[in-house]
């Protein structure tokens, strides 16, 4: 069956992949072509890159950057920031993006999902929702990252983008990102019962158990940006952790972890001495295609 | 075989994901064309058909270019290899209801159709899945350990099972790669689907190349 993505988001801000915390304070990581080729051999099931140096003022999303940043992405990569027209879809689509991301435009213009699902099918548009608490179970949607807010929930945006023809929702919770507690379950739960289309949930994971929480809860794919790139190995240790809770995922990278090598924790444990010692003259050649 | 009888190329028609196919072959490093040049068409030896789009909206495309007729010359009536890919693997059917009723190439027997599952699963099936291989192992030579690959797609070919290379299983079948002699299709991504994915482009080059060089027959 279907196996449970792990994506990994990259935040970029002039040209340059940034951490992002409650869509206010950003800290630079480092360049996004070194950051897609890591992700990529790390064994993640699929790349976003959110391009918001555009911010409210909304340009065009730079597509000509892309060719660098695809030249080593073996996974799917979906695009987005600042998409406004359908030549903004077909000049992602041809620069190296599989997928188009859309976030504020689709309050604009909603057809423009349509006329997208029309010449690229519904599976290429991803409507991205970014969703922030206003009370005990209640959310309102924001746009423009996260300056305008929309006064409508993100159930009626979901359904809406839906309706549009979106094939994918990318829910992400503007109070809980960078904040390392989890997704927002809450969130998460209303909008997988109200749609019928696969849902990514992002903002807020830093543990391998708030992605097993969020799969638990009905997410299609799992995402998270900060963390990921803070560790060696990142992908693959979460990914063998949630793997030995049972959940069917892909965890066949050229440098696998056993379940018994890494903790709850998603790093890696304290090994011993002879382990460490063997280790040294192991040497695993990576295979030719 | 001359030089030029060595060439692939990457049919262009304005949709689909040209550029990850691309970037996937220029890993591999071979040498592709991205066109939709008639005249280099007809010189080609194989040709990949990538796909992220609507059905009736590439056949417009395809047919305002002469492209349907011409590709048809090339692979049916020469028999040059041709590999299409997601969407490019439903163009060769009879025809899609995605939309509207719409004719495709016809190079194989069998119709596109929405994917609807008894179990309600979420469409489109979207993300990475086992498949099992039957009949033709061609495109699946060397790919050892799980043979998992990217789908995405919301419609599903249904065709007559001699034709089926692979199957993978979303609460209906979904056929997931096909051979009918010099044409190969795959429902899912090669080019975004890592070394498995890689891997069947290689097996895929190394048949082009066999059969052009007359190691194969």
């Amino acid at each position: 069956m279907l196996k449970i993505r792990v994506i990994g988001v990259l935040i970029l801000k002039n040209e340059l992949v940034v951490q992002s915390i409650g869509f206010k304070r950003y800290l630079p990581v480092g360049r996004p072509d070194i950051a897609v080729e890591y992700l990529n051999k790390w064994g993640i099931d699929e790349i976003a890159i959110l391009d918001i140096t555009s911010g409210p003022a909304g340009t065009s999303p730079a597509y000509w950057k892309l060719k660098e940043y695809s030249k080593c992405c073996h996974v799917p990569l979906s695009v987005g920031g600042g998409v406004k027209t359908l030549s903004d879809i077909e000049s992602l689509i041809r620069s190296g993006a599989d997928k188009v991301i859309i976030n504020t435009a689709f309050h604009k213009t909603p057809d423009l999902i349509t006329r997208g699902a029309e010449k690229f099918g519904n599976q290429c548009m991803v409507v991205s929702i970014d969703a922030c608490r206003t009370g005990k179970d209640s959310y309102e949607v924001y746009i423009a990252s996260g300056q305008t807010n929309t006064g409508k929930t993100p159930v009626e945006t979901a359904i809406e983008a839906q309706k549009a023809g979106a094939g994918e929702i990318l829910l992400n919770s503007i109070d809980n990102d960078g904040m390392k507690k989890g997704y927002d379950s809450a969130l998460l739960h209303s909008v997988v019962k109200a749609v019928d289309i696969p849902v990514i949930i992002c903002g807020g994971a830093h543990l391998p158990i708030h992605m097993i929480e969020g799969i638990r809860h009905g997410a299609s794919a799992v995402a998270a940006a900060n963390f990921f790139h803070y560790t060696e190995h990142s992908v693959m240790m979460h990914k063998t952790v949630i793997k030995s809770n049972g959940f069917d995922i892909r965890t066949d990278t050229y440098a696998g972890y056993r379940m018994d090598q890494v903790g709850c924790d998603g790093r890696n444990r304290k090994m011993n001495d002879c382990m460490l010692e063997e280790l040294r003259f192991e040497y695993v050649p990576e295979e030719r295609i | 075989m001359s030089e030029c009888s060595q060439k692939l190329v990457i049919i262009d028609y304005g949709m689909g994901n040209i550029m990850s196919v691309a970037m996937a072959l220029d890993f591999l490093g071979t040498e592709y064309t991205i066109s939709s040049d008639h005249t280099k068409i007809s010189n080609a030896s194989a040709y990949i058909l990538p796909g992220v789009g609507a059905f009736h909206a590439a056949m417009d495309i395809l047919n305002g270019r002469g492209l349907t007729e011409l590709l048809t010359e090339e692979v049916i009536r020469h028999k040059k290899p041709f590999l299409g890919i997601c969407l490019g693997m439903q163009l060769v059917a009879e025809s899609s209801t995605e939309k509207s009723f719409t004719e495709g190439f016809g190079w194989i027997k069998g119709c596109v159709e929405y994917i609807k599952t008894p179990n309600n699963l979420r469409v489109p099936h979207v993300g990475w899945n086992n498949i099992t291989c039957i009949n033709d192992t061609t495109l699946f030579d060397n790919i050892t350990g799980e043979m998992n690959f990217y789908f995405d797609h919301s419609y599903r070919l249904v065709c007559e099972n001699n034709i089926k290379a692979a199957v993978c299983d979303y609460g209906v079948e979904i056929v997931a790669a096909i051979r009918k002699d010099n044409i190969f299709a795959t429902q899912f991504h090669p080019e975004k689907s890592q070394r498995n994915g890689l891997k069947l482009l290689r097996n895929f080059l190394n048949y082009t190349y066999n059969l052009t060089s007359g190691k194969l027959d």
